[in-house]
């Protein structure tokens, strides 16, 4: 076997072993779904069914409220001291206020605080229950103000693609999470490769390594046995967290969102839409077609080989730098100055990406998309949203590879000298002058 | 084996070698002496190719040395660890599998040398769970396990027990015998006379001393032999006359024991001629200097200040 296989084949090995690595593998699904499956399940859990008593002393609200999902409404035209309401069964006294039709406002008391679900079903039933009676007093016919009151729906088209509609911004979120990844990729190994070969600098054994192998092979040797660590460790979290939130879902789904069970309830289809809205989720607007059309629009090949290339190739920038970091000081602690620089583009790469969503034209984000230190992240999100003319995406990728090969080649050569160099510390002057040393 | 010519290294401003030319001789054992910051580390790095020279070259078996000859070289290194969190036997067949050796190979010889050492409950452990000697033994036997043709030990004995250091000192003797050649680095004189063939000594990135330990020590005798004999430390003095001068003397009852140099242009047997018949003789043996001493001698005569220098190194 080659040596810097051997080397490969180390790091790999004793990092998937640890025992750390299992927990991890484990521990980072069952945190990231737990956590979506937590918030979803406390979201849409009710704690008590909340019988809601409206006050409605005015006489404004005509019609029936319909009883929602752990919310049921009693009406009554009287005030209700304090005392009686506490001693009464309902856990929610909405109070609507006198001049509630000019000044839509009323005040809820509650013994138990309804949760944002429960509180959504409540202030849709009043609102609705308003709205009809002002459109009464006002003598506007229901049907017409349904009609004058449809949104505008304004859809995009790239005149480039004349047929179908524009998702621009929903491809450039989908850039913008491959981004991420390679955001949070590059810093959570990264930091690993500097912390391997601060490990081979302190325990001293790197002086023997370097008798058998070069030094550089030592450092791409870490440098790729990390990024498969990272691969493995990426590839079982992605298999494991979807299959705990498929199975996740379907059972709080299965107890929450049963069509027949809330049909039971009287809920009707228009109000399970309107519920799930309430929540974000936009059932009208994300119809099976506009997923399909919004892949469609998605150049999968080049967005995943653009990804490919830019996530290597960052990595490659990055963990390189670190290495020599990681070569350069005696402890952790002195990571700290040397850090800094580095980390700084990777968050403005964030930030320019963010801005990149909203803004794909900005002249910030075109810069950011070219430079190398950025590229990767920014560019992603270019290309993904179809903004980026093939020149710049091949400028950008060459610039990226010219000064991978830079960064790599100087980071070498401070790694060599500083994995022997002990009880000094660094400077950036003195890093500098090791670029000159003869190796 | 080794013929180095010139070799100079620079950091920055500051000379680490200075036009180091010397040979290492085959099948033998070279000492590599000096005091601490003397440049001997950056000397046995650029022989391991683990950094260049900045003038001067290498000649291996009187050919210009190749990257490939780091292959047939063993190094320990003064600064020696390994992977804490790896286990032993895992660990040293790594470190020979980076030398070139199979992994069937390597493993056969390492149960051989573990064996032999009576270290083979170790295989599993993790490094961590050894003490610094039983990790020195680990990490001299990966180093020489490839079987290497030069042998590099700088400091081999430090951290080692008075048993294990005779253990790793007859283990040099046997690799010698077997006709590997050995560069060792140290600070114990007493080994290096014990051990070394040749060495060379170097000081403040110089080259200062080169040569057999035995034509060195001879170089460095001041003239000066033992005496004992039976009489007095006057009767002694007046035989001598003129042929020698008596630098001191130590009375045990009847019997001598005197030091005596050797005056200028007379031989021992001019000096025997006239204690002969004045005291009885018991015995003469020339006093060679230590290499302790003319250690100290070469390092402190050249330069004075050559201790406070030292600290700041």
């Amino acid at each position: 076997m080659n040596k810097i296989n051997l080397i490969i084949w180390r790091e790999f090995i004793t990092r998937v072993r640890k025992p750390s690595f299992l927990i991890m593998t484990i521990l980072g699904p069952v945190l990231i779904a737990g956590g979506i499956l937590l918030t979803a399940w406390i979201g849409s859990k009710e704690g008590t069914d909340h019988k809601v008593l409206v006050i409605d002393t005015e006489g404004v609200i005509g019609t029936k409220l319909k009883d929602g999902k752990a919310v049921s409404f009693f009406l009554d035209g009287h005030t209700w001291s304090d005392s009686a309401f506490k001693a009464s069964p309902y856990t929610v006294r909405v109070n609507l206020l006198a001049d509630v039709i000019n000044n839509p406002q009323a005040d809820l008391y509650y013994k138990t605080l309804p949760s944002e679900f429960a509180m959504a079903t409540i202030r849709t039933e009043l609102e609705k229950a308003i709205e009809l009676t002002k459109l009464r007093d006002e003598g506007i016919n229901k049907d017409a103000y349904d009609r004058v009151r449809k949104p505008l729906d304004l859809k995009k088209f790239d005149i480039e693609k004349v047929g179908t509609q524009s998702f621009a911004q929903e491809r450039a979120l989908i850039g913008f999470f491959f981004g991420y990844f390679m955001f949070i990729f590059i810093f959570m190994y990264g930091v690993q490769v500097m912390r391997g070969v601060m490990e081979e600098k302190q325990s001293r054994i790197v002086e023997v390594l370097i008798s058998s192998v070069k030094p550089f092979q030592l450092m791409m040797g870490k440098i790729i046995g990390i990024a498969l660590v990272g691969f493995t460790q990426f590839v079982l979290w992605i298999g494991i967290t979807a299959t705990m939130m498929v199975i996740g879902l379907a059972v709080i789904a299965g107890d929450q969102y049963d069509p027949k069970q809330l049909a039971e309830q009287g809920v009707t289809a228009e109000m399970q839409a309107q519920l799930l809205k309430e929540q974000g989720v936009d059932a009208g607007a994300f119809d099976q077609s506009v997923i399909t059309d919004l892949i469609e629009q998605i150049n999968i090949p080049l967005v995943l080989a653009v990804f490919l290339f830019y996530f290597i190739c960052g990595y490659l920038l990055y963990s390189s730098l670190l290495a020599a970091i990681g070569s350069a000081v005696d402890s952790e602690t002195d990571t700290q100055q040397f850090m800094f620089p580095v980390t700084v583009p990777m968050i403005i790469a964030i930030i320019i990406a963010q801005m990149a969503v909203y803004n794909p034209e900005s002249p910030a984000v075109l810069w950011c998309s070219l430079i190398p230190f950025t590229s990767p992240i920014v560019m992603m999100v270019r290309v993904a949203m179809g903004s980026a003319p093939m020149w710049q995406l091949a400028l950008s990728m060459v610039l990226l590879i010219l000064t991978f090969i830079g960064t790599t080649w100087l980071a070498g050569r401070i790694y060599r000298t500083g994995i022997l160099m002990y009880g000094k510390k660094v400077s950036w002057k003195e890093m500098g002058k090791w670029l000159t040393y003869k190796g | 084996m080794i013929q180095l010519e010139g070799i100079v290294k620079r950091y920055g401003a500051f000379t680490a070698l200075d036009g180091i030319t010397m040979e290492v001789p085959t099948g033998k054992v070279f000492g590599l002496l000096g005091p601490n910051g003397a440049g001997k580390t950056t000397l046995i790095r650029i022989i391991t190719r683990i950094t260049g020279p900045d003038e001067g070259r290498i000649l291996m078996d009187g050919r210009p040395m190749s990257a490939e000859d780091v292959s047939i070289m063993g190094y320990l290194p003064e600064e020696r660890g390994l992977y804490k969190k790896m286990k032993v036997g895992e660990q040293a067949v790594y470190l020979a599998r980076l030398k070139g050796l199979s992994k069937a190979d390597a493993t056969a010889r390492l149960k051989d040398w573990f064996e032999r050492w009576e270290m083979s409950s170790w295989w599993n452990k993790k490094v961590e769970e050894l003490s610094k000697g039983m990790a020195q033994k680990v990490q001299f036997i990966t180093t020489v396990l490839h079987e290497p043709k030069l042998l590099i030990l700088d400091e081999p004995f430090s951290g080692f027990d008075p048993i294990n250091a005779e253990l790793v000192r007859s283990e040099i003797l046997r690799l010698r015998d077997l006709g590997i050649t050995v560069m060792l680095s140290t600070h114990g004189m007493a080994s290096v006379e014990e051990l070394c063939d040749s060495i060379g000594l170097i000081d403040r990135s110089k080259l200062m001393l080169n040569g057999s330990v035995q034509d060195i020590r001879r170089q460095y005798a001041t003239n000066t032999y033992r005496v004992d004999i039976k009489g007095s430390r006057i009767a002694l003095a007046n035989a001598l006359s003129f042929t020698g001068e008596l630098i001191d003397a130590q009375e045990h009852g009847e019997n001598l024991t005197a030091r005596v140099r050797l005056g200028k242009g007379s031989t021992l047997n001019d000096v025997l001629r006239q204690l002969l018949p004045a005291v009885e003789v018991h015995g003469v043996q020339e006093e060679i200097p230590r290499m302790h001493d003319i250690f100290i001698k070469v390092v402190s005569e050249k330069q004075p200040d050559s201790i406070t220098k030292g600290m700041t190194e």
